[in-house]
């Protein structure tokens, strides 16, 4: 461009910017595309009477793959079609994603709506038939508030010192195995923590089931998320901080105390409550240790107990109308938990972190 | 307190590393409350290394007294009858079926969350990517038992007619073979799997796309390659390890899966080829569906199955971290 500039002094009629641009489709191509293969997967499954949409939205994706493609390839060449066909692909493959999971929240919040009320909230399955109507989840929120509170007694003291440990006195063979070890433990299965229990606590020790088990299981799977979590928050503190205070001769102990933990005690709080938040949903661990009952056990130590995530499977397994009902509730009830735990960790997580930001 | 103040603390000794002087000032005052808060920390470590050290032993114990009552021969015995006299059980089916279900469960999910992460980083405006990525986090959390419910009630349902499908167009390979019916099979437990554990590949993958270095990615666009381009020669190179340890931590999630495999899936103690017919079964689904009936003997078989499910994690989550290590070795010298 700028070399013909410079020769030609007269000024002639520059060339076109159309000339020099590659001809492009107009911005509302990959709309139509889509519209257009939305349009026909439909028309086609139709055609062919395919019974499940599964089928059309697939065809659909693809014709709009192909089509995007090769229309670009034809007005823009092969390199822009190559671009394309990566945003269509890219696109396709996040609707994929984003269709099953949001039918899950829409079915277990309709489905679960549907028997989820005061009654359900305050009564336990003491007495009702599994063919009958009525009953709730009394017993099983009991159940899990019992054990995952336990859990998180045992677990978070010990995953927070032990976190402590590895950032504040941490370094040598014993901090990088404990380190290895968090890794490891981390992807323990939840059965696996189950089965541990049960032979320890079930077989070798020979007490019954109870809500203690259960917690013992599921604080063997919070600890290592609470110690990762805390370690990240812990390294988080400034070092200035802790030089400061022991410059003035605080004590380690003390320092740790009253500087080093208050200054992350946020994100501390944050982990600890998206580790429960992760526990609160299992439901292995209960079926082995728990055992799972229709009463009313207000003694996590004597005794089986239910809990929200075994009482859904309890319910689904009686496979008839009303049992389903009560299983989708309490799946509502039991998401609304770990959601509702969830926005809080992460709304704390926000208020407090400015605080770091600063410091 | 005061009388703490009152001795001076140690001068740091010149061989001290300069940059972290106060982290190791300590050890020369050692105080009581010092040593007492020192010894709580390490004993909680400690703690969590004795409570690994028991997981394996305790399993391990149990397994062996199963293993050697075994009639049957442990890896390769098709039946599962560890309750009757003599017990006969092997782990193959469970085996088969674990791994058909977990790497069906990642082909599936990897390109699909690498897809998401790419969405979600690279394509989706700004404040759609942030509300997106909250979401993601969200579903993550999702209890497993839930994803179980919909997939048993509503997802089971909905495939019968994209397997028909398979069967009509695919059905020559053997693999597809569908002969009716709710398809409870080892394929729907890998499509529930992946949905499962798309929200983990996704976070762990966006997050490692994210860091991917602008400059280089500007570079690229000065240059003027097209956004595919940016994102082919810049962006997933920098990210592959990451995705691979991402799908790794993904596999490691399937394959422990209990209760969302043990609500869809039929089982059967028959090793077929035919994927999308009921049968088959998991460790985890074995262990949910046959504990009820154990006896103690049947306890004991299932332990030893558990204990060989405990190995197959770690091997793949050792695995991860092997890839993660690595990365971190490799972005620190890039740096």
């Amino acid at each position: 461009m700028s070399k013909t500039m410079t020769r030609q002094t007269t000024p002639a009629p520059s060339p076109a910017p159309a000339q020099l641009r590659q001809p492009r489709l107009p911005r509302w191509a990959p709309a139509a595309t889509a519209l257009g293969s939305a349009l026909a997967g439909c028309g086609l499954g139709l055609l062919a009477g395919w019974e499940s949409r599964v089928q059309w939205g697939l065809l659909a994706a693809a014709l709009h793959v192909v089509a995007s493609y090769l229309l670009a390839a034809a007005v823009e060449g092969r390199r822009q079609a190559r671009d394309r066909l990566a945003t269509s692909v890219v696109w396709v493959s996040f609707l994929v994603a984003v269709i099953p999971l949001a039918s899950l929240l829409w079915e277990t919040v309709a489905r679960g709506s549907r028997v989820l009320d005061g009654h359900f909230l305050t009564h336990s399955m003491n007495g009702v038939l599994t063919l009958d109507e009525g009953g709730g989840i009394y017993h099983a929120l009991l159940g899990t508030v019992q054990q995952v509170g336990l859990a998180a007694l045992i677990a978070a003291p010990i995953g927070l010192l032990t976190a402590v440990y590895l950032v504040e006195y941490g370094g040598g063979r014993l901090a990088s195995a404990i380190t290895f070890f968090v890794d490891v433990m981390t992807g323990i299965p939840s059965i696996v923590a189950g089965l541990f229990v049960l032979s320890f606590w079930i077989i070798l020790l020979d007490f019954g089931y109870s809500g203690f088990a259960g917690a013992m299981a599921l604080a063997i799977l919070m600890m290592p998320i609470v110690v990762r979590s805390t370690e990240e928050m812990l390294k988080l503190v400034p070092n200035e901080l802790r030089e400061a205070s022991l410059a003035l001769g605080v004590p380690r102990w003390k320092t740790i105390l009253k500087v080093v933990l208050p200054t992350a005690i946020g994100g501390i709080t944050t982990g600890v409550m998206l580790a429960v938040a992760r526990i609160a949903g299992e439901s292995a661990p209960v079926l082995l240790l728990v055992f799972g009952s229709a009463q009313i056990n207000a003694n996590p130590f004597e005794g089986a107990q239910s809990s929200l995530p075994y009482y859904i499977y309890e319910q689904w397994a009686n496979g008839n109308a009303p049992s389903y009902d009560r299983a989708w509730a309490a799946a509502l009830v039991l998401i609304a938990f770990v959601m509702a735990l969830n926005l809080l960790a992460r709304g704390l997580a926000r208020w407090k972190a400015p605080a770091q930001g600063r410091s | 307190m005061t009388t703490d103040a009152v001795h001076p603390p140690p001068a740091p000794s010149p061989e001290e590393r300069p940059d972290r002087p106060a982290l190791r000032a300590g050890r020369g005052a050692t105080h009581r409350g010092d040593r007492v808060f020192r010894g709580l920390s390490r004993g909680s470590g400690i703690t969590l290394l004795v409570v690994m050290a028991a997981i394996a032993a305790f399993l391990s114990w149990r397994a062996a007294i199963a293993i050697q009552a075994d009639e049957g021969n442990f890896l390769t015995t098709f039946e599962w009858d560890a309750n009757a006299d003599p017990p006969v059980f092997g782990i193959a089916v469970l085996v088969f079926g674990t791994a058909v279900s977990s790497v069906l469960a990642m082909l599936l999910a990897v390109p699909v969350a690498v897809g998401i992460a790419l969405f979600i980083s690279h394509y989706a405006p700004r404040r759609v990517a942030a509300a997106l990525g909250y979401v993601v986090d969200l579903l993550a959390a999702v209890p497993s038992i839930v994803y179980g419910l919909w997939g048993a009630l509503f997802l089971v349902p909905h495939l019968s007619g994209l397997y028909e499908w398979f069967e009509q167009f695919l059905g020559w390979t053997g693999v597809f073979g569908y002969a009716g019916g709710a398809p409870r099979s080892l394929f729907t437990v890998g499509i529930l799997l992946a949905i499962m554990i798309l929200p983990i590949v996704t976070n762990v993958s966006r997050e490692v796309f994210r860091q991917a270095p602008a400059a280089h990615q500007e570079a690229a666009l000065a240059l003027g390659a097209t956004r595919w381009e940016v994102i082919r020669m810049s962006v997933l190179p920098f990210g592959r390890s990451g995705v691979i340890s991402a799908s790794m931590l993904g596999l490691g999630r399937a394959l422990g899966e209990t209760m969302a495999v043990a609500t869809v899936l039929s089982p059967s103690f028959v090793l077929q080829a035919s994927l999308l017919d009921p049968g088959g079964g998991t460790f985890a689904q074995n262990i949910a569906a046959g504990f009820k009936e154990a006896g103690t003997m049947g306890r004991d078989a299932l332990i030893a199955s558990g204990l060989v499910l405990f190995l197959i994690t770690l091997l793949v989550n050792g695995a991860a971290r092997l890839i993660i290590a690595r990365r971190k070795e490799y972005s620190g010298a890039a740096a």
